[in-house]
């Protein structure tokens, strides 16, 4: 075993002492050089992901999402309106059989894949959105967020049928296995084992871009931001909070220290009622304005007041930003769902339909109407239009600010200690992000490579480094790495749910029928 | 609620005849299963063992613990019945008296006053806790008392 517990923190103090000493001799250029090298490699792939359709300024793959929860909500029959009160009946535990006690139960299974999607995208990635698409972003992001609840059902309901239950008890699922053994029952087992290895592949390198240097290169920017800004000493130097941040993460999955993890795991709901509460609270305090924000954001969808992007600019950003943010379609929380205990695959389906309305209709709207209504979107008032800063590529905004630093503003307006309380957040949110989607990837890296420990530790090695590249390098090289390589799990995972929709439907309606009949039973009144 | 079988000669016998006494064990402390052997001989009683796994099912677990939930809670059931069953059971039977046991995962004073329900007892016995933290946020023992619906023994 190369990576045993002995040589482990060898080598991340090998790793620390790389870095440090090569920021001593080019503390300048360090951040720059991880750019130049990082960006040259992702660009082709984030060009191929998000080239338009032709003729059109619309990329391709978010079409390509939105068209399969339209296709999806349609095919169920709006299974999001028609499944809602039972969904949450079943995360109350009205269904669950006593025998199951202290196994996993539906709340468990939404909570941990719930802690993988709510994170940086419903605060940096929604004032990304609103400050390139317009307040119009989040009418489509909201509607991107109803639509996708089909699409998670899907995936969910085909993760829990086609896991692998092994004989110690342990569980593996997701999008590799119900494309391997789902299109294999269909008759093609190689299309099946190919499209399961892509997707496994894609999967690896999103769990590096969302799910990694996306957040460590927030929480850096956060960090900077309640530091000092540009006075900051950590200014420029991301690889230092990437350092610190990677060295957290690797006493977690490769040290195996469950403590911290747990400790975030708890924490992580706190912050989110903190976040949820704070933004209720301002939007009471502007409680008059909301009915404007709300024009805003209708009038914005249809005419983009002002953004350079108009209509389409508005309706791509709010589409790409709810599917980083709620990932339906992308096929990962079906990971995290399938450990649930049930004899009945379509009620995790059920479920996990909750979660896009959480994470997108809830969480990420507040966030933008705090945004909105807080009044740090510069508007014209002679024109009624926002006012578009072409070098920066957005809405003109307080002091220049964008991502996460201007929704730290935002809510700064408001609450002037907020901005700290938000640093924390997100360094909490972001941390149970990248400790779900390190167990994402690891479960598509042990699919390609075998289970066992050496392999994971491999993997594992691998994900500390790229917290501290993502922290390194500037944030639009980020947030294009990461989306697209998330959107690219979209490609293989859309494809594999078209083919297996059939048996969705199947256990759905079976379900449904005998829930209906009485032959499903409430066991708690 | 997993049912643990103590022996071919137990199993089915509660329930029938003789009263029954529920004994919340907690592995540790067995003197309250001395006061409840000692009550039981007096009034010609079976004891029932509840041995308690704290759960919830709406606590928060990382994804590693959801995949591995299935093994740890296997492990954790063998773990307990050759460690805290089987000696308690033998060390009852010695004494003639007739025992039966389970282990259950949840919260432990609804267990222990659902089981003593079900199995209609006429009696429980629990040990009581002294620690500071069951001084302030009150401990299994007070909450049995105040939840049970049979009298209930608290042993010091």
């Amino acid at each position: 075993m190369i990576f045993d517990r002995k040589t482990q923190p060898i080598i991340t103090f090998a790793l620390a002492l790389l870095f440090a000493s090569t920021s001593a001799v080019h503390a300048a250029t360090i951040d720059e050089s991880i750019n130049d090298v990082v960006g040259a490699v992702t660009g082709p792939f984030v060009q191929f992901i998000f080239s338009p359709l032709p003729g059109t300024e619309i990329p391709w793959i978010v079409l390509w999402l939105i068209i399969a929860s339209v296709i999806f909500t349609f095919y169920f029959g709006f299974i999001q309106v028609r499944a809602f009160s039972h969904a949450i009946s079943l995360v109350k535990g009205d269904y669950s059989r006593p025998e199951d006690a202290g196994e996993v139960s539906h709340f468990q299974a939404l909570s941990t894949a719930l802690a993988g999607t709510v994170g940086l995208g419903n605060i940096a990635g929604v004032a990304v959105a609103v400050t390139i698409g317009g307040p119009g972003a989040t009418f489509w992001m909201i509607l991107a967020g109803l639509t996708g609840m089909a699409s998670k059902f899907t995936e969910c309901t085909l993760g829990v049928k086609y896991r692998n239950e092994y004989a110690d008890g342990r569980v593996s699922g997701g999008p590799m296995y119900y494309l391997h053994k789902g299109l294999g029952e269909k008759g093609w087992p190689r299309v099946g084992q190919a499209m399961a290895i892509i997707f496994a592949v894609f999967c690896i390198l999103g769990s590096l871009g969302g799910g990694n240097m996306f957040q460590a290169n927030q929480v850096h920017a956060q960090v900077v931001t309640v530091t000092g800004g540009e006075n900051s000493w950590l200014y420029g130097k991301g690889w230092i909070t990437g350092l610190i941040m990677a060295s957290v993460v690797f006493l977690v999955i490769v040290e195996g220290i469950r403590s911290i993890a747990r400790v975030t795991e708890k924490l992580v709901p706190f912050m989110a009622v903190l976040y949820v509460g704070a933004s209720l609270y301002i939007l009471i305090l502007y409680a008059d304005r909301i009915p404007w924000a709300f024009g805003h954001i209708i009038e914005g969808a249809f005419t983009g007041l002002g953004v350079a992007g108009g209509v389409v600019g508005a309706l791509i950003q709010g589409f790409r930003r709810a599917a980083f943010s709620n990932e339906a379609g992308v096929g990962s929380a079906s990971i995290a769902h399938s450990a649930v205990q049930t004899r009945e695959p379509v009620t995790e389906g059920f479920v996990s339909l909750l979660e896009p309305f959480i994470d997108t209709v809830v969480i990420c709207t507040m966030t933008a109407l705090v945004i909105v209504i807080t009044g740090v979107l510069h508007l014209d008032p002679q024109t009624g239009q926002y006012v578009w800063d072409a070098h920066a590529g957005q809405i003109s905004t307080e002091g220049g600010l964008g991502g996460i630093e201007l929704t730290s503003a935002a809510y700064g307006t408001a609450v002037s200690w907020f901005p700290y309380a938000l640093a924390v957040a997100a360094i909490l949110f972001a941390f149970s992000t990248m400790i779900s989607w390190s167990y994402y990837g690891l479960k598509a890296w042990t699919y390609l490579f075998g289970e066992g420990r050496r392999n994971e530790q491999v993997y594992n090695i691998i994900f500390c480094v790229f917290v501290i590249i993502g922290a390194a390098m500037n944030l639009s090289a980020v947030i294009d790495f990461a989306d697209a390589a998330i959107f690219a799990m979209a490609l293989v995972n859309i494809a594999g749910l078209y083919v297996l929709m059939p048996v969705v439907k199947a256990e759905m309606n079976n379900y449904l029928a005998r829930l209906r009949s009485g032959e499903i039973k409430k066991t708690r009144a | 609620m997993l049912q643990v079988n103590a022996g071919q000669d137990i199993v089915g016998v509660i329930g029938m005849a003789q009263d029954v006494f529920v004994v919340a064990y907690d592995g540790r402390d067995q003197h309250v299963v001395d006061v409840a052997i000692d009550y039981a001989r007096k009034q010609d009683a079976q004891l029932l063992i509840v041995y308690v796994l704290e759960w919830s099912p709406f606590g928060f677990l990382t994804p590693t613990e959801l995949a591995d939930r299935h093994q740890q809670r296997e492990k954790d059931l063998a773990r307990a019945q050759e460690s805290i069953i089987v000696p308690i059971l033998e060390k009852i039977r010695e004494s003639g008296i007739t025992v039966e046991a389970q282990v259950g995962y949840g919260n432990a004073v609804d267990l222990i006053c659902a089981t003593a329900k079900e199995k209609n007892a006429t009696m429980i016995f629990i040990h009581r806790s002294s620690s500071l933290s069951a001084r302030i946020f009150g401990s299994v023992a007070t909450g049995v008392v105040q939840g049970a619906t049979v009298p209930t023994v608290v042993v010091p």
